[in-house]
């Protein structure tokens, strides 16, 4: 018979305990990069083009120099430097060329902020305006003019991303599966559907802003508002040829990041001012326009989707053709389309299917990393597709899922074996559905009687995503204890507000079994001092920062007992670390306190040994694949979170004007690790995918100038836009190789609502809308479209 | 042009001189050295410099330096009584009312001059409240959550 030795008293894996950057966030206390300031500091602004597509034929900075205190001046003919995460395809500033409208062409230094923006103004610069592309469909025809004629001679991920020459296409990303043909000549319907997303702001509150200083002996010094320190670090020190251990990249609390932040922005930018400021350091503070038309977006996407299905709703082949607006560099762009392919069925059991994913560019903003990767857009397509092939058979939105959805056995179109391990959509969609009673659909209200011309309607939809990110992608974390036996964890994901190193704390604490207050997550990462992290992107930090912890906990464990062994005269494996002590398990009286081996055990007569405790920890994904160039099969997904929403509306038939009832959502995350940050990161999403569904996007005139860039003209959710109740349920199917079985759940709040919203909206009203935003003027132009044809 | 002016932020008398063009935020954060109000926008958008002048709620992106001469400021900074946490700094924390935080002094502000007027408010009037306050990450309900328990006690509410 085993004895229970272990007490209850650490358990904090599925607690509530407060956030660690409560009170400084709440005293305004936290330090973010826009506050800091380094003695001597100038202070740097750009002058962008006022083109979409131009060519630069002058530059005159002679009047700039004059301004009093303009410390330096840059232009793209002085930069020779070319960035690009996996596509080298931006200049630091526009040399030559310029490709979108908001693009920086040159850059000031100066004293102060109004000497900067004062010099900015007069710097002259001659454009001969350049034929100019804008929708990607017709940035694909032959004679289509080409935002980079060069791009077959780009250095690029080779492998993995695949640029077109004479073409605008940066990435090609192909799926391949079964016999689309024969699928086709199987089914008894055949639907061909169209959609559109438009480009989005990811309009963190906090602008990009960084501080950057050109040190003696080829250094550099970055503080920046970013996600990503050694992200920024590595593209840096590429760019700039110097060694990693050179560049310093520190990260204090981030205002918002979204994805918005993930890459490499200003940095580079702010250094070559520097450097020509003769090293003293600069800081670039993005302006709400700037941040808007300047720093890049959400991709555009235009979707063409072919389904054949059997009358009883069964799908039978799929072919889709994705095309990205990329915009005028490709920066995470070309992964997005490569990602979100992966996902480009939905999660769907589909034997035959037949992807092309295309990454086109056009002259306008370009895009970057947001929250989902691609994925709100693709299943905008994909479940708004479901619904109007079951409406059209005559099936129930819920059974045509039900009949497809993935189920272990399985395999997904990328040839993955779905196994029981692998998260439930069918019991994501079956929560929600019972929470909105779906199946209880009526145009009337079940809450008491609704206003004249008022009707109700309920919309449900599927979403999965796994993190897009390369193979080799590892994480590392150290914990270290202190005097009192408390630990501080070093690690370098960043927490901009996801509350991801709240929930990492629950993890220490409960392996560690001391008192969670006693563990610190340092908020300042440093690439100096801290140990490596990949990126913070992609939902993946909690899985493997969190197995990365567990690491770290396990060797710091490791260690004690090392210690505690030699004094308690027994083998490692009869020790027990609990409740801050390490004792003998037969007899918990003959132990030691954690406080007691720490930093060193020392012995009555003097004798020391051990000496502190620092547990180094690692974590890096097992067994994934490259994809298939040609087939795009293989296995790319650390793990798969699945969910669904279901969305009740209330609709105003005379005006368009919408109020969400309900939002219900949920994910199989395979474990709660903080109930709170779980339940906050979903209400945020949802709030934030809301937004997309019924306000959001860039609006550009027949010149490619954004008509748009600031919160009168680009709206965003206020706390008026939320829905009357929004509920969070939570699966948990354990991830077998995840912390305590744990997914991650960072992006995957937004997915899908706006689909589920426009289910709703057909629900509702019969008025089928294909294009977002599903803004009310939209949803009455077709409800009054959709009279006129009912009269004709 | 510069001028000198005299302003009491948070109970503590300040005597300084400002260009004329400068913002009372830029008065806050770049001579007074108080930063926990945030600037998001610049040009009244987003709330996130909300701040109260001589009891009324503004932005201090749209308030000119040289007009709170003479006038009473509370920033974020004077919510704390020294140690001691005020209810609504309490209740965010415990209702998890914040994320990346960039809103969250301007959002205090505003839930602060809410119930100096309303001391027992409606939801609606919780949320139009702080419908000026922009916030990109939480949804907003953790924040009328906790703005609401400070009105009517952990049990109460409107909700």
């Amino acid at each position: 018979m085993t004895v229970p030795f272990h007490s209850d008293k650490h358990q904090y894996v599925g607690g509530n305990g407060e956030r660690l950057d409560a009170v400084d966030k709440v005293t305004g206390s936290a330090v973010y990069v826009h506050e800091m300031a380094i003695p001597g500091m100038l202070h740097g602004r750009m002058k962008v083009s006022p083109h979409a597509h131009a060519r630069i034929k002058r530059v005159d900075t002679s009047k700039a120099e004059k301004v009093e205190g303009v410390r330096a001046i840059v232009t793209g003919a002085t930069l020779d430097m070319t960035l690009g995460l996996y596509m080298c395809d931006r200049p630091i500033l526009g040399r030559d060329v310029v490709r979108y409208q908001g693009e920086q062409v040159a850059a000031v230094a100066a004293e102060t902020e109004f000497a900067a923006r004062r010099a900015c103004e007069l710097i002259e610069i001659e454009y001969e305006p350049l034929p100019a592309v804008f929708d990607p469909e017709e940035a694909l025809a032959d004679n289509a003019v080409r935002v980079h004629p060069d791009l077959h001679t780009y250095n690029h991920m080779r492998g993995v991303f695949f640029p077109q020459a004479n073409t605008n296409i940066a990435h090609h990303q192909k799926i391949r599966k079964g016999d689309v043909e024969a699928g086709f000549a199987q089914a008894d319907r055949v639907f061909e559907h169209r959609f559109t997303n438009p480009p989005v702001a990811h309009a963190p509150i906090e602008t990009h802003v960084t501080i950057a200083q050109a040190l003696p002996g080829r250094r550099a010094h970055i503080i920046t508002s970013a996600q990503s320190p050694f992200t920024v670090r590595n593209l840096f020190a590429i760019a700039f040829g110097m060694p990693h251990n050179a560049v310093r990249v520190q990260i204090p609390y981030v205002g918002g990041g979204f994805g918005g932040k993930a890459g490499i922005h200003l940095e580079p930018l702010a250094y070559c001012l520097s450097r020509a400021a003769g090293g003293r350091p600069v800081k670039i503070t993005a302006s709400r326009e700037e941040e808007f038309n300047v720093l890049p977006s959400r991709q555009g996407l235009k979707t063409i989707i072919k389904t054949g299905v059997k009358n009883d709703g069964r799908i039978t082949a799929l072919q889709v053709k994705y095309m990205w607006d990329a915009g005028a560099y490709a920066d995470y762009g070309v992964n997005i389309g490569r990602a979100a392919a992966t996902s480009g069925a939905g999660p769907y059991v589909v034997d035959n299917c037949w992807i092309d994913s295309l990454v086109v560019y056009t002259n306008k903003l370009y895009g970057t990393a947001f929250r989902g990767f691609g994925h709100l857009e693709v299943l905008w397509g994909v479940e708004r597709n479901l619904d109007r092939i079951a409406h059209a058979l005559g099936l129930d939105p819920y059974e045509i899922r039900q009949k497809n959805v993935l189920r272990a056995g399985t395999t997904t179109i990328t040839g993955e074996k779905v196994t029981p391990n692998h998260g439930r959509p069918d019991i994501c969609l079956e929560t929600v559905a019972k929470d909105i009673a779906f199946d209880n659909r009526t145009r009337t209200s079940t809450t008491g009687p609704l206003p004249k011309g008022k009707v109700r309607g309920k919309g449900i939809a599927l979403l999965q995503k796994s993190p897009a990110m390369p193979v080799f992608t590892s994480c590392s974390a150290i914990v270290k204890f202190n005097e009192d036996a408390s630990v501080n964890v070093l690690i370098s994901g960043v927490d901009y507000g996801q509350g991801t190193y709240t929930s990492l704390a629950n993890i220490v604490a409960q392996e560690l079994s001391i008192p969670r207050d006693k563990v610190q997550v340092v908020f300042d990462c440093d690439t100096a001092t801290q140990p490596y992290d990949w990126q913070t992107v992609a939902s993946r930090f909690q899985v493997m920062g969190g197995n990365a912890c567990i690491d770290a906990c396990h060797d710091c464990i490791a260690q004690l007992k090392q210690v505690a062994g030699q004094v308690l005269r027994a083998p490692d494996h009869e020790l027990v670390c609990e409740d801050e002590r390490v004792y003998v398990r037969h007899t918990p009286d003959q132990g030691l306190s954690y406080r007691e081996i720490v930093l060193g055990y020392t012995y009555p007569n003097g004798n020391s040994i051990g000496g502190p405790i620092i547990g180094r920890g690692k974590y890096i994904a097992q067994g994934l694949t490259h994809l298939d160039p040609q087939t795009g099969q293989g296995k790319a997904a650390l793990d798969w979170t699945y969910g669904a929403h279901g969305v009740e509306i209330e609709i105003d038939t005379e005006t368009g004007e919408m109020e969400i009832i309900k939002i219900s959502s949920a994910f199989d995350i395979g474990k709660v690790i903080h109930e709170g940050m779980c339940r906050t990161q979903v209400q945020g999403g949802v709030l934030q995918g809301l937004g997309s569904a019924l306000f959001e996007g860039f609006r550009f005139d027949e010149r490619g100038r954004m008509l748009n860039p600031s919160f009168v003209d680009y709206k965003i959710p206020t706390a008026k836009d939320a829905p009357r109740e929004m509920r969070q349920h939570f699966v948990e199917t354990p991830q077998l190789d995840g912390p305590f079985g744990a997914r991650g759940v960072g992006e995957h709040p937004m997915i899908s609502i706006p689909s589920a919203v426009g289910n709703a909206i057909f629900d509702a009203t019969g008025v089928d809308i294909t294009d977002l935003p599903l803004t009310s003027e939209r949803v009455y132009m077709a409800l009054k479209a959709a009279r006129k044809a009912r009269e004709a | 042009m510069e001028y000198d002016i005299e302003v009491t932020v948070n109970d503590v008398h300040y005597k300084t001189r400002v260009p004329a063009s400068f913002t009372l935020m830029q008065l806050l954060r770049d001579k007074l050295h108080l930063t926990g109000t945030k600037e998001g926008c610049g040009i009244g958008e987003c709330g996130a410099c909300s701040v109260m002048l001589d009891g009324q709620l503004v932005n201090a992106c749209l308030v000119l330096g040289v007009e709170a001469n003479g006038s009473a400021v509370r920033t974020i900074e004077g919510e704390a009584k020294g140690e001691q946490l005020s209810d609504l700094q309490q209740s965010f924390i415990k209702h998890h009312a914040l994320q990346c935080g960039f809103c969250t002094p301007g959002m205090i502000l505003s839930a602060r001059d809410l119930l100096g007027r309303v001391p027992a408010p409606r939801d609606e009037q919780i949320v139009e409240a702080i419908a000026g306050n922009l916030c990109r990450c939480t949804g907003y309900e953790t924040i009328v959550d906790a703005i609401r328990e400070v009105a009517h006690g952990p049990k109460g509410g409107a909700k």
